[in-house]
């Protein structure tokens, strides 16, 4: 006997209404990736849970006549994938949110749902931060808009309010010029979580970075914006002094966990390396874009 | 608490059953569904056993709520074959022998045939990174790989 209910609404609306109603116990289920390895392991046990795939906001992916991106926080990252445009615009947010899990789990988990499930090392979230993006999020007190490195509050927790629904992603248009890219580094090849993740997304005129943004994961409590890297590099022409600049600035700002997968050492010592070799692939891009 | 009533298609076939909010699919096929091919390894998404498709895409039933079936379309290694004859990644799977125990082989199967039905000529590597969440203790992967690299070359030779 069990006293869980699921509800699959078809309009943002009433899922926020039962959310709201259903108080701490409701979980909202967009891929179930990680809900339901929760509740198998026992670590939650919903009253409730609200199952948002049916609500098409939340499944749709729109590239508007301007050029920016909204993309529904639970679309799977296959569908991203088969998107025509997406991989091509933000190849790096992309390659990022391919990285989550295994081919099966690419079937179903979603950016939202990595974001929301805010470990330090979800591989979405860098270049989410990265690419800029802004969140919408509606409650029982309407909507409202987020930077997306607003939103992880610590491990496991985020800064949404009782009763909020992550609906959506948006990705503002690229000047031309522009490339984003994203490497993690793990011992294996494959299958595996992010020892340290970096996501760089730049623009480039004549050669000169006029804009940068530096996203670093599983090297603090939360995945954190980098400001003090993208201000090395921006003004430059990626040349080694300024590279070395960014890299020293993404080894200070890490606050890492000793654990079995990196030391505290290790894990500062790589943030710098991948901050360069993200750059690398990142400017490779904008300079055919 | 009643029980959920959904209503899918597995198979090809209008399917109906009763579960509890918490069952998964897999739960559901193994269960109620009395569809035992699809195996269950780690419950957690990491080893593929369960692999089915839901609305033409490869998933982890063990991750799926069976509750979320509800109109849509599924297919298990139990709609693999026609009849009595095997498609041909099961046929080739027994001649070259790329399975030992067995539970990881629907699983395997289910994932390739979705792997050749969008890429009839993947490479070594791409067969490789595709299967990565099929996880086998018995064959060390080789036979696998072989087996679906040579299925896809007999599959586009029978198409030309």
């Amino acid at each position: 006997m069990t006293d869980i209910r699921y509800l699959a609404p078809n309009t943002l609306d009433e899922a926020i209404g039962a959310f709201a109603a259903a108080g701490s116990t409701a979980r909202i289920l967009a891929g179930g990736t990680d809900l339901l390895v929760q509740m198998r392991s026992g670590a939650v046990k919903p009253g409730l849970i609200v199952d948002i795939k049916k609500i098409s906001e939340m499944t749709t992916i729109e590239e508007t006549a301007d050029g920016t991106f909204r993309v529904g926080a639970a679309v799977p990252g296959a569908v991203l994938a088969e998107h025509p445009r997406f991989g091509k615009v933000w190849p790096g947010v992309l390659e990022a949110v391919n990285l989550i899990g295994s081919t099966q789990v690419q079937g179903r988990a979603s950016a939202g749902g990595n974001l929301c499930n805010s470990s330090p090392a979800a591989d979405s979230v860098p270049a989410l931060i990265a690419a800029g993006a802004i969140v919408t999020i509606q409650g029982p007190d309407g909507r409202r808009e987020m930077p997306v490195e607003k939103v992880p509050a610590g491990p496991g927790r985020t800064n949404l309010k009782p009763g909020e629904i992550l609906v959506s992603f948006t990705l503002p248009p690229r000047p031309p010029g522009s490339g984003d890219a994203y490497l993690r580094m793990i011992p294996r090849t494959e299958m595996d979580i992010a020892v340290v993740g970096c996501g760089v997304s730049l623009t480039l005129k004549d050669g000169v970075c006029t804009a940068a943004r530096v996203g670093l994961g599983a090297v603090a409590p939360t995945v954190l914006l980098v400001e003090a890297a993208a201000k090395a590099l921006v003004g430059s022409k990626l040349g080694d002094a300024a590279l070395n600049a960014a890299a020293s600035a993404c080894s200070a700002a890490c606050r890492p966990i000793d654990d079995k997968r990196g030391t505290i050492a290790y894990r500062t010592k790589i943030a710098g390396v991948l901050l360069k070799r993200t750059a690398a692939i990142a400017a490779g891009r904008a300079g055919r874009n | 608490m009643a029980k959920l009533h959904v209503s899918t298609t597995i198979n090809g076939e209008p399917m109906e059953f009763l579960c509890e909010p918490n069952d998964t699919m897999l739960d559901a096929l193994r269960g109620p569904l009395g569809l035992t091919g699809s195996k269950e390894g780690c419950a957690s998404g990491d080893c593929g056993a369960c692999s089915i498709m839901l609305d033409d895409r490869l998933v982890c039933s063990c991750l799926m709520l069976s509750a979320e079936a509800e109109g849509c379309e599924i297919r298990t290694i139990e709609g693999m074959a026609h009849g009595e004859k095997l498609h041909p990644l099961q046929q080739k799977f027994l001649e070259m022998a790329a399975l030992q125990c067995g539970i990881c082989t629907s699983g395997m199967l289910v994932a390739s045939e979705a792997l050749l039905k969008k890429n009839p000529q993947p490479s070594e590597e791409e067969v490789r990174f595709w299967l990565a969440g099929n996880l086998c203790r018995c064959t060390g992967y080789d036979k696998i790989v072989r087996a679906v690299l040579e299925t896809a070359a007999e599959m586009r030779q029978a198409r030309n």
